[in-house]
Formats: C-alpha cells, sequence, structure tokens
C-alpha cells in the first residue's frame, strides 16, 4: 500500500483534462451538486477579480486572492453540514461562500470593516486567521465542545503549507490525536508561503505525512479537483462523526497569484513556473467534466458568467455605499458591558471626532 | 465558614464554579488525578471526571487556544498554566484571538475563559517560575486582569471571573499560596471584578499594591502607625478594567502615594496609576509619587532573590522620601 510519505497516493478523480481517472463519489453522480459546485467557484473567482480591481483603484484594503486555489476550500466546505464549524485562514473566500456568507460581508471584511466577519449566515463560524497557523487550536477546542456534548458536528480548519511549520499547528495536531475530536485540518499546499517554496518550508516529502507523528489519518489530494478534495473531506467528516477522530488532508495546489495585493511573486517566482500550473487549475477541469457528461454548454456558460458579474457587482456597489461604523462601534464590542475607564474614552473619542475637543 | 489557604480557596471556588454550571471545565497541565503542581484542582477530577477536569499534553500555547475553541462553543473553560514563565507563549492567543474575538465579529462570538498562573517569587523556584508579568497581560484590550491578595478575595474573585462573559487572566500570588489561612464563606458569593479594596485607612499616605506585596505593604503600614504616621492601604486586585476612583479619591485626602508591585519598574502597572493619578489629582499631590518595585533586571535565582523583591524596608524608605516633602 502507497504511504502517504511518498506522495504517490495522491486522491484524484478528474485529470487534468476533466476525465475521470478515480472513483466516482456518491455526491457527484447528482449533476446539480455537481453544478452548484462549479457556480461557486465561478463566483469566487468573480469575487477575486472584481476584489483586485478595487483595490487597485483604492477601493478595498489589501486583499489575499485565491485564484487557482478555489477548490480546496469550496471541496471542503461543500463536504460540511450546516452546523459543523469552518475556521479559514485567509484564502477560503470560496468556503465561505458556499457556506453562507455573503459577497458583501466578504468585500466589508477585505474593506477593512469588522462587520465584515458578523456572518449573517454562518453564524458558528470563525473569521480569517491573519496571524499565520495560530487557528489550529480553535479548531480543537470547538470540536472538543462537540464530542463533550456529544455532538454529532465537527469543525473543518483550513491553512497554507507554511502554517505546518508553526508550533500551533503540531500542538494541535497532536491534541487533536489524543482527544480523538471530530476535527479536519486542511492544508492549501500552494507551493508559497510568499516568497518562500514548500522545499524551503519543510524537508517532509509530504506534508499530509505530518499527521503520521501525531498518530491520526494523513492523506494527499489534488487540490484542484473539486470532487476529490470534497470525497476526501467527506470522508474524514464521517470518520469524525462516527467518534473515529482528526485527519489532516493536504490539499495540493498552486499559487497562480501573488501572495496578496501587496506582493509582486514576479521578484522570487519565474512566471515560466506559474504558466507552466496554469493548465491544472481547477475550474477548467470541472467545467471540462461537465461539457463531456452534457451538463454544460457555451450559453450555460454565459449565463452563469452573467449572473455572477451580476452579484458581485451588486455587492460591490452595496459594499462602497455602506458608511463606516460609528466611533463608538469599536468600543462598544470590546467588552460584553463597558467598564468606566474604557466609556470615558469612548466619550472622549465621540468627542474628538465631532470636533468638539 | 472554614479556615482556608488561598490555593484551597482556589479549589473551593473551582469546585463552587463547576457545581453550579455544567459548562465550567478544567484543563491543563496535570491538573487531572494529581490535583495540579500546587493542588488547586485537587480532588476535582474525582468530583467530576475526565470529562471536565481534562489533563492536557504539555502544550501552553495550545491550552490557550483550545480554551478559546471551547468558549465559542457555550463552555466556560478555565485554563491553568503551571507556572508564568511558561504563560508567555499562551499571549498570542490571548492577545491576538482570546482578546478580540467579540470585537471582530461584531458581538457573533464571544470567548468567557479564564487563564489561571501562579505568578511572583518568594518561595525559592527554579528559574522562570517566579515571574510577575500582570504588566503585559493589562496592556491587552478586550481582557481583564485579576490578582487576589487574600484567600477569600481569591474565593470572590475566581467566581467571578468564571462567570465573566470576557477573557480574565487570574495570577495567583505563589508565595501567599500557604502562607495564611483566612475563613472563607463557601457560598458562591463573587466578588465583583473593577472594585479595588481599601484594606486599612489612613490620611496620611497612599500605598497601592496588588498580590503577594499586600503582605509588605500591610507589615509597613502597622510599622508606621507606630510612627504615628497612617498609611492608606489599597488592593487593587483587578488591574484590568483599573478601578481609579478609589485610588484618586484616597490620594485626594492623604496627598502621598506610593506604589509596591514586584514587577520590573519600566512600564509596570506602577507606572499607569502613577499617570492617572499625576492627570486627575496633581493639584491634591504634596509629594511625587514613589515606586517601589522590582528592577529593571531579569528575576534572579533564588540565592538573591530576597534583594530583587520590595522589602518592608523597601516601602518604609519610600515613605519616608514621600513624608520628606511637607
Amino acid at each position: 500500500m502507497a504511504s502517504v510519505a511518498d506522495g504517490n497516493s495522491m486522491h484524484r478523480v478528474l485529470d487534468v483534462d476533466g476525465k475521470v481517472v478515480g472513483n466516482f463519489p456518491k455526491f457527484a453522480s447528482d449533476p446539480d451538486e455537481l453544478l452548484r459546485l462549479y457556480r461557486i467557484l465561478v463566483l469566487t473567482r468573480t469575487f477575486d477579480t472584481k476584489a483586485i480591481a478595487l483595490q487597485r483603484t483604492g477601493q478595498l484594503g489589501t486583499y489575499a486572492s485565491s485564484l487557482g486555489q478555489e477548490a480546496v476550500s469550496v471541496g471542503a466546505a461543500a463536504a460540511m453540514q450546516p452546523d459543523d464549524v469552518f475556521l479559514p485562514s485567509f484564502r477560503e473566500h470560496g468556503g465561505q461562500l458556499w457556506r453562507g456568507a455573503t459577497l458583501n460581508e466578504l468585500f466589508l471584511y477585505w474593506g477593512g470593516d469588522e462587520r465584515g466577519n458578523d456572518f449573517a449566515g454562518p453564524r458558528g463560524d470563525f473569521p480569517n486567521c491573519a496571524t499565520v497557523g495560530s487557528h489550529p487550536p480553535h479548531a480543537v477546542g470547538v470540536a472538543l465542545a462537540f464530542r463533550l456534548r456529544g455532538e454529532q458536528r465537527a469543525s473543518v480548519c483550513i491553512f497554507g503549507d507554511g502554517a505546518t511549520s508553526k508550533g500551533d499547528f503540531a500542538e494541535a495536531l497532536n491534541m487533536a490525536g489524543v482527544w480523538q475530536v471530530p476535527a479536519v485540518f486542511v492544508i492549501n499546499s500552494n507551493g508559497w508561503a510568499i516568497s518562500v517554496p514548500r522545499a524551503r518550508q519543510s524537508a517532509a516529502a509530504t506534508l499530509a505525512q505530518k499527521a503520521v507523528a501525531a498518530g491520526i489519518p494523513g492523506e494527499q489530494v489534488d487540490g484542484n479537483d473539486v470532487i476529490a478534495v470534497r470525497s476526501v473531506t467527506e470522508r474524514a467528516l464521517t470518520r469524525a462523526r462516527q467518534g473515529h477522530g482528526p485527519s489532516l488532508i493536504e490539499a495540493v495546489t498552486y499559487r497562480l497569484c501573488d501572495h496578496t495585493t501587496s506582493d509582486d511573486a514576479s521578484r522570487y517566482r519565474d512566471d515560466a513556473e506559474v504558466s507552466r500550473h496554469w493548465p491544472a487549475e481547477p475550474l477548467v477541469r470541472l467545467r471540462n467534466f461537465l461539457v463531456s457528461a452534457r451538463h454544460w454548454d457555451k450559453d450555460k456558460e454565459e449565463a452563469l458568467l452573467h449572473e455572477c458579474n451580476g452579484a458581485v457587482e451588486q455587492a460591490a456597489k452595496e459594499y462602497l455605499a455602506t458608511p463606516p461604523q460609528p466611533i463608538a462601534a469599536n468600543f462598544d464590542y470590546t467588552y460584553a458591558a463597558t467598564p468606566a475607564e474604557l466609556a470615558e474614552q469612548r466619550e472622549a473619542a465621540i468627542a474628538i471626532a465631532h470636533g468638539a475637543a | 465558614m472554614s479556615e482556608l489557604s488561598l490555593v484551597q480557596a482556589v479549589n473551593a471556588a473551582l469546585k463552587r464554579a463547576m457545581s453550579e454550571d455544567a459548562s465550567v471545565l478544567v484543563l491543563g497541565e496535570d491538573v487531572g488525578i494529581n490535583g495540579g503542581v500546587f493542588r488547586a484542582t485537587d480532588g476535582l477530577f474525582n468530583i467530576f471526571g475526565e470529562q471536565r477536569v481534562l489533563d492536557t499534553p504539555l502544550a501552553e500555547a495550545s491550552i490557550a487556544g483550545v480554551s478559546i475553541g471551547l468558549a465559542t462553543q457555550g463552555f466556560r473553560p478555565v485554563a491553568e498554566i503551571q507556572f508564568t514563565g511558561f504563560a508567555y507563549v499562551c499571549i498570542d492567543q490571548i492577545l491576538n484571538h482570546a482578546s478580540r474575538l467579540r470585537a471582530r465579529t461584531r458581538g457573533r462570538l464571544s470567548c468567557p475563559m479564564v487563564l489561571r498562573s501562579p505568578a511572583g517569587g518568594g518561595i525559592k523556584a527554579v528559574e522562570h517560575h517566579s515571574e510577575s508579568p500582570e504588566a503585559m497581560f493589562v496592556h491587552i484590550p478586550g481582557i481583564k486582569v485579576v490578582m487576589p491578595s487574600s484567600p477569600a478575595r481569591a474565593y470572590g474573585l475566581l467566581l467571578s471571573a468564571i462567570r465573566d462573559p470576557d477573557p480574565v487572566v487570574f495570577l495567583e500570588p505563589t508565595r501567599l499560596y500557604r502562607a495564611a489561612r483566612e475563613d472563607v464563606s463557601d457560598d458562591g458569593a463573587g466578588m465583583p471584578l473593577g472594585q479595588c479594596v481599601t484594606l486599612r485607612p489612613g490620611r496620611d499616605v497612599t500605598i497601592v499594591s496588588w498580590g503577594a506585596m499586600i503582605r509588605e505593604a500591610l507589615e509597613a503600614a502597622e510599622q508606621l502607625a507606630a510612627d504615628n504616621i497612617e498609611a492608606e492601604i489599597i488592593d487593587v486586585a483587578t488591574l484590568k478594567p483599573l478601578d481609579s476612583a478609589t485610588i484618586l479619591n484616597s490620594v485626594g485626602r492623604t496627598g502621598r502615594l506610593i506604589v509596591v508591585h514586584e514587577a520590573p519598574m519600566s512600564c509596570g502597572f506602577g507606572a499607569e496609576i502613577a499617570a492617572r493619578v499625576a492627570g486627575h489629582a496633581i493639584t491634591s499631590l504634596l509629594a511625587p509619587i514613589e515606586r517601589v518595585t522590582g528592577y529593571d533586571t531579569m528575576m534572579p535565582y533564588p540565592r538573591t532573590e530576597a534583594h530583587y523583591m520590595p522589602s518592608v524596608a523597601a516601602i518604609l524608605a519610600g515613605v519616608q522620601r514621600t513624608m520628606a516633602y511637607t
């Protein structure tokens, strides 16, 4: 049997051309489910394009694109139940949209407004985690809560390959293993941690093998194959719900974009390398399959692009029309009840803002 | 009513909180069958079982991180960090996550957790076991920081910390764990957070302190009384949020302020108290504010730690300098 450490056991359903090369999971036999996945992938990329355009024109803050990696978080989120808890890093826009966060909330967050984290949809999901890899312990705590209450719920935590070098990751994986909590850890293994390539991040042959030391299952999946990502995550979640503990999934993908809009990847990465990875990107692959299975055609594609563009443009308009929060908001959410000393600062801040001081 | 040491009072508060609220959990290193290295969780494992008293792997950052996850799901975790020297790795989790989860999500998620740790020196412990990091925590918006100075206050303040809807760092003066006993009524009554306690009234000078140093402050007041100097002793108890009013009111009457703490002087919490008094009561001051503190060195090894920690003599000298201004 292939070992998770040799890198030869990558789980895959569709090859880069969209041909079926692996076991077709049950959900994928329903065309509507595949079309739902494809729709979110397209919506995510449409959002991505608009977000970068807004940032370039000074209308959005620094933004972390998910270009080429959309299938990782969409596939993982699609495997979840609504009352599971999603703990993203900061490139999981697709997963967040699948879970019910709105485009407007995503724009608000990247536009520098905390209300973007106050998801109307997935009320239990965590906000992004910008301090890389510090959130896996939260996923353990969330999952421990479910286990202690005997609930059939689980947590799903996503982070990048760079995060696997951090102590919190190792601690969390270890603790999850000891307690056998229902948590699934997914690595968006996109090859780069800003300018540091995967090879300089770890001497381990695969990142999935880091599961071995924690005594939990680990496997690699083609992170550009949304069907495979969902399938592998579903299996891990089933194990978790049945009391068989946590799993680590390394979703191997490629960061086709800069790290963020503040980054210039041409300083450290050859364009030729990026070009080599474009043919494997996740949207074309699923579309090719859908077309070959006669679930999709040019007209449907155009209609979908039109719909996604419309939704994104509308959300961007709403975001840009949303006035900033009142000065008081920052004070009012610091504690459940504002202490006297903070109330004084609150009044002073309001007075300064109104030109009274 | 029974006579309890401070560590027994902590134990009684934990027991009480766990009895009255099934969402209260205890987790940390050796807190289970061993009852914690100081026995703060002694007996809890037998009463409440492994589902509510969790021995963790040896990973302090994740003890804090896991507590955050639990707290978002309706539990009220009380995490024990064995010694404050091991608590610094928790600051990332407390600062970047626990303290701001409510604000970041605009109230959608919150983090009602307590991080308990013994703190301070004077027990001849090995290095990294005697630190006083309270000011580092006080600098973090969104949390509360508590440091009791007696068994009864440890009991009441810990109950309130556990019931609080926001994260609380609860620092227990190691030196006082078994130093004295006091009648503690295990009635489940919490002591309000955010209130100073005036332990001794006095008209001539205000001495403000917290944690273990309260003992030296009270002893100094006793000796000063023999010289007909009446010192008012204020136990801050909750460092964040600070009850400035009690301190300002006292200094308004005495005109003299001495702040005593074990932690290093620079940017110690004494500096914040001095700044607030200077900002709001400078016209009441008859003398410069005195800070009697540890030094800006590392906490020394046990053979010389007594020279590091503020002594009764050092406090008395500070008072004399203050009283010299007439």
